[in-house]
């Protein structure tokens, strides 16, 4: 026995993240920790949740034991319900024979006994390759109100920016006339977020004739978005002007770090009304040492720092020792950083150790050519010997 | 764990609330708040649960919104349970009125207990703070063929600082000959941290005989009256502990977290203490903070100093600001320009800008919940 939903999201989390390198290696992207206590798919978690939306289908392909684990029974974003709530979806076998997620059409193709069970109005498409806090059911309202069949969230972007995005053009009330995946020369800086509302009975149409065409792609970006305005269906943009970062990169994610530190940047990890939630990890709080000195910082529990921390973000459980310095990092949980190591502008996974006076990533001022600079990144699990050095740039997915 | 006999935990949430009248004003011992994110009943609860009790019944007395709203379901303890779980056993009873010891209280709910299929008990109350695995007491209490075993700690005692304290002395086999209650000397003891293994049927016994005659108090007429007659052995608890039973031992056991050694030894990667979840942001310290020796818990923003101090969830620390070996309990907010030393402010305090407020280490300023300064 089913009970009616008006809206139904399905959660894209199948993706490799390769652009992610060691970080991803063992894990899916949206399992990758982020923000000092979080981990990237809590913020479409906690969106839905927030939203009121109550039944999430997330969709699970490459690595996904530590997201499998993570998710559990959903309980910690409320999202173990009696009628709905979380379902992880890996793909399955069939009398017809077994086959993996093509594109993202294709996964929601062979989910789609999932959402019917509900018998949704609305299923709402999401990523899970990027931070923001969003209320998606002013969306389904806009959508709602537009009487659309597909609404499509977007954000300005910059020129460059939008070479690797979605970029459409849109007429004065907000009706999408165009739509192109990654212009080569864009006509618009206006960019799709990725997070789609489609009327399900349009989607479901749509998702069969994709499926029956054979494009080879079966993606919304390169097939669903571009048939549905090549019929003249109602498709909308609805701007969305709130914090929306990307961390799909090395860059992405250590910025969208860094963008917490940030008096500026508008996205609000204190605010009661709109919690971002997350699995716990029950330990106590942090201990700061007498040696400590800690400037512009993110730490969480579990932590003991008695060295200096300054412009970083710093998970649960991480040992930072007396004579050690981090800077302009992250450092992923139960990593320790041990007397005299040095991290400057780097990434550290999960459970790496950091033995004395070794040095990870450099700061920008320190290089001559601003092109052999970056972010130093330590995968989770490696240690890094007594006095090794880890180049700007370079990423470590193996003890050294 | 290994347990192979299956063992039911009882928690007395509201012993000795008068000890500690300030903190207990709008709650129970059981949730008075400490160690920056738990609450005093996190400690017996976890322990309990980390020594395989799948079931735990808490006895409460009154004011118990607070730990209602703490406990919930259980799920936190993983005692939200078809088998076994967590009962809150408010204070019922067959005669009217609120119960007078743990006797009368056990007494009272006895019908959940009959109802338990658990050969033994443990029981505790929520005034002492240690980590400890009960385990190794029900494997001594079996062997010995003892039918009650209290476990002990050796310790300082101080008439003049402590009370609520009962003494065990013993006989070199560890049988209890004389149990003392508030004796007036000071000195090494073997201070009894309430905790009792019995079995069930025993308990039976004796709640049923203590009924017909009237009588409440398990210290007084059973631990002392029947000493000679029923087999009470102590266990010594070697661990860290210690006792909540003033404002100025609260102060201390919260600042005693600030040693390395007491932390490691309450906060074990094998017995973890679980509590509710809070849901808050990480700790974020701003560009001119300055963090000494201090223990802070998540949902803290800080843009000042703060040296020796215990900070809970959700406290704010404005700009030029000096906090010093203070205890700001739950979503406290401090101002800008302020001085704050040996002070325990309780939930949601506010103290505005350019505010001094000093106690002293021997004796703290508390500043009650909700107050506006």
């Amino acid at each position: 026995m089913y009970i009616k939903k008006k809206c139904v999201a399905m959660l894209l989390a199948g993706g490799q993240g390769s652009r992610l390198y060691a970080l991803t290696r063992d894990m899916a992207k949206p399992a990758v920790p982020y923000g000092g206590k979080y981990r990237i798919i809590d913020f479409p978690l906690s969106n839905c949740t927030n939203s009121g939306i109550d039944t999430v289908g997330v969709l699970t392909q490459y690595q996904p034991l530590v997201l499998n684990e993570y998710i559990g029974s959903g309980q910690p974003w409320d999202l173990d319900k009696m009628h709905g709530g979380v379902h992880v979806l890996p793909p399955y076998q069939t009398a017809m024979g077994a086959s993996w997620y093509e594109g993202t059409a294709n996964a929601i193709y062979q989910n789609m006994s999932f959402i019917e069970r509900y018998n949704p109005d609305y299923v709402i498409i999401l990523g899970g390759d990027h931070i923001y806090k969003m209320d998606y059911s002013k969306m389904v309202d806009f959508h709602i109100a537009n009487n659309a069949d597909l609404t499509i969230a977007v954000q300005e972007v910059s020129l460059e920016e939008a070479t690797r995005l979605g970029i459409m053009t849109c007429d004065k009330d907000f009706k999408v006339v165009d739509f192109t995946e990654k212009p080569k020369e864009p006509k618009s800086t206006l960019a799709s977020m990725g997070i789609y509302v489609f009327s399900w009975d349009k989607l479901k149409k749509y998702l069969i004739e994709n499926e029956n065409a054979n494009t080879g792609s079966k993606d919304f970006g390169k097939d669903i978005i571009p048939s549905m305005l090549e019929n003249q269906e109602r498709l909308f943009a609805y701007s969305f002007d709130g914090y929306w970062k990307d961390v799909g990169t090395l860059d992405s994610l250590w910025e969208a770090n860094m963008d917490l530190l940030s008096p500026s940047v508008p996205l609000d990890l204190y605010d009661p009304n709109w919690k971002v939630y997350s699995r716990n990890s029950n330990m106590p709080p942090q201990y700061i040492g007498s040696n400590a000195n800690i400037e512009n910082s993110m730490i969480s529990e579990g932590s003991s720092i008695d060295g200096t921390v300054d412009f970083s973000v710093i998970f649960s459980g991480v040992t930072i020792e007396k004579g050690a310095t981090v800077n302009y990092s992250i450092v992923m949980p139960g990593s320790v950083i041990k007397a005299g190591a040095v991290v400057e502008y780097a990434i550290i996974g999960e459970d790496c150790v950091i033995e004395s006076d070794a040095k990870i990533g450099t700061s920008p001022e320190n290089i001559e050519n601003r092109d052999e600079w970056g972010i130093a990144v330590v995968g989770h699990n490696v240690t890094v010997s007594k006095g090794k050095f880890v180049e700007p740039k370079q990423i470590i997915a193996d003890n050294i | 764990m290994g347990v192979n006999y299956s063992v039911l935990g009882l928690i007395f949430a509201s012993m000795h609330d008068s000890a500690v009248v300030e903190l207990t004003k709008q709650r129970t011992m059981g949730s008075i708040l400490f160690g920056g994110r738990y609450r005093l009943i996190d400690f017996p609860l976890s322990n309990m649960v980390n020594s395989g009790a799948v079931e735990v019944g808490v006895i409460t007395k009154s004011n118990y919104g607070s730990l209602l709203d703490h406990l919930g379901s259980g799920r936190e303890w993983d005692l939200s349970r078809k088998k076994g779980g967590l009962h809150l056993l408010p204070p019922y009873s067959q005669v009217g009125g609120i119960y007078r010891g743990r006797l009368e209280a056990l007494n009272n709910i006895w019908s959940f207990v009959e109802h338990s299929n658990a050969k033994y008990v443990i029981m505790s109350d929520c005034d002492i703070v240690t980590t400890i695995d009960f385990n190794p007491v029900l494997k001594q209490h079996i062997e010995s063929g003892a039918d009650i075993t209290a476990i002990y700690s050796k310790s300082k005692y101080n008439s003049e600082k402590n009370q609520l304290t009962n003494i065990l002395e013993l006989d070199q086999t560890g049988r209890v000959k004389d149990v003392l209650v508030d004796p007036q000397f000071s000195g090494e003891c073997n201070m009894c941290l309430d905790m009792f293994v019995i079995s069930k049927d025993f308990l039976k016994k004796i709640v049923t005989e203590a009924a017909s005659r009237n009588q409440h108090s398990f210290i007084r007429d059973v631990l002392q009256a029947k000493k000679d007659e029923y087999a009470i052995y102590g266990y010594e608890h070697k661990g860290y502990f210690t006792k909540i039973d003033s404002i100025q031992s609260f102060y201390e056991a919260n600042l005693a977290l600030l040693n390395t050694e007491n932390r490691n030894a309450l906060f074990r990667k094998d017995l973890p203490i679980y509590t509710k979840i809070g849901d808050n942001g990480p700790v974020k310290y701003g560009l001119e903070s300055n963090i000494k020796n201090s223990l802070i818990a998540d949902g803290c923003i800080i843009e000042g100093t703060v040296e020796n101090s215990i900070l809970f969830r959700g406290v704010k620390v404005g700009k030029d600001t000096v906090v010093r070996n203070s205890v700001l309990l739950q979503g406290t907010q401090v101002g800008n320009k302020c001085s704050v030393t040996s002070i325990i402010t309780d939930k949601n305090v506010k103290i505005t800008n350019e505010k001094v407020l000093t106690g002293s280490e021997t004796y703290p300023l508390y500043i009650g919940k909700n107050a506006h300064i």
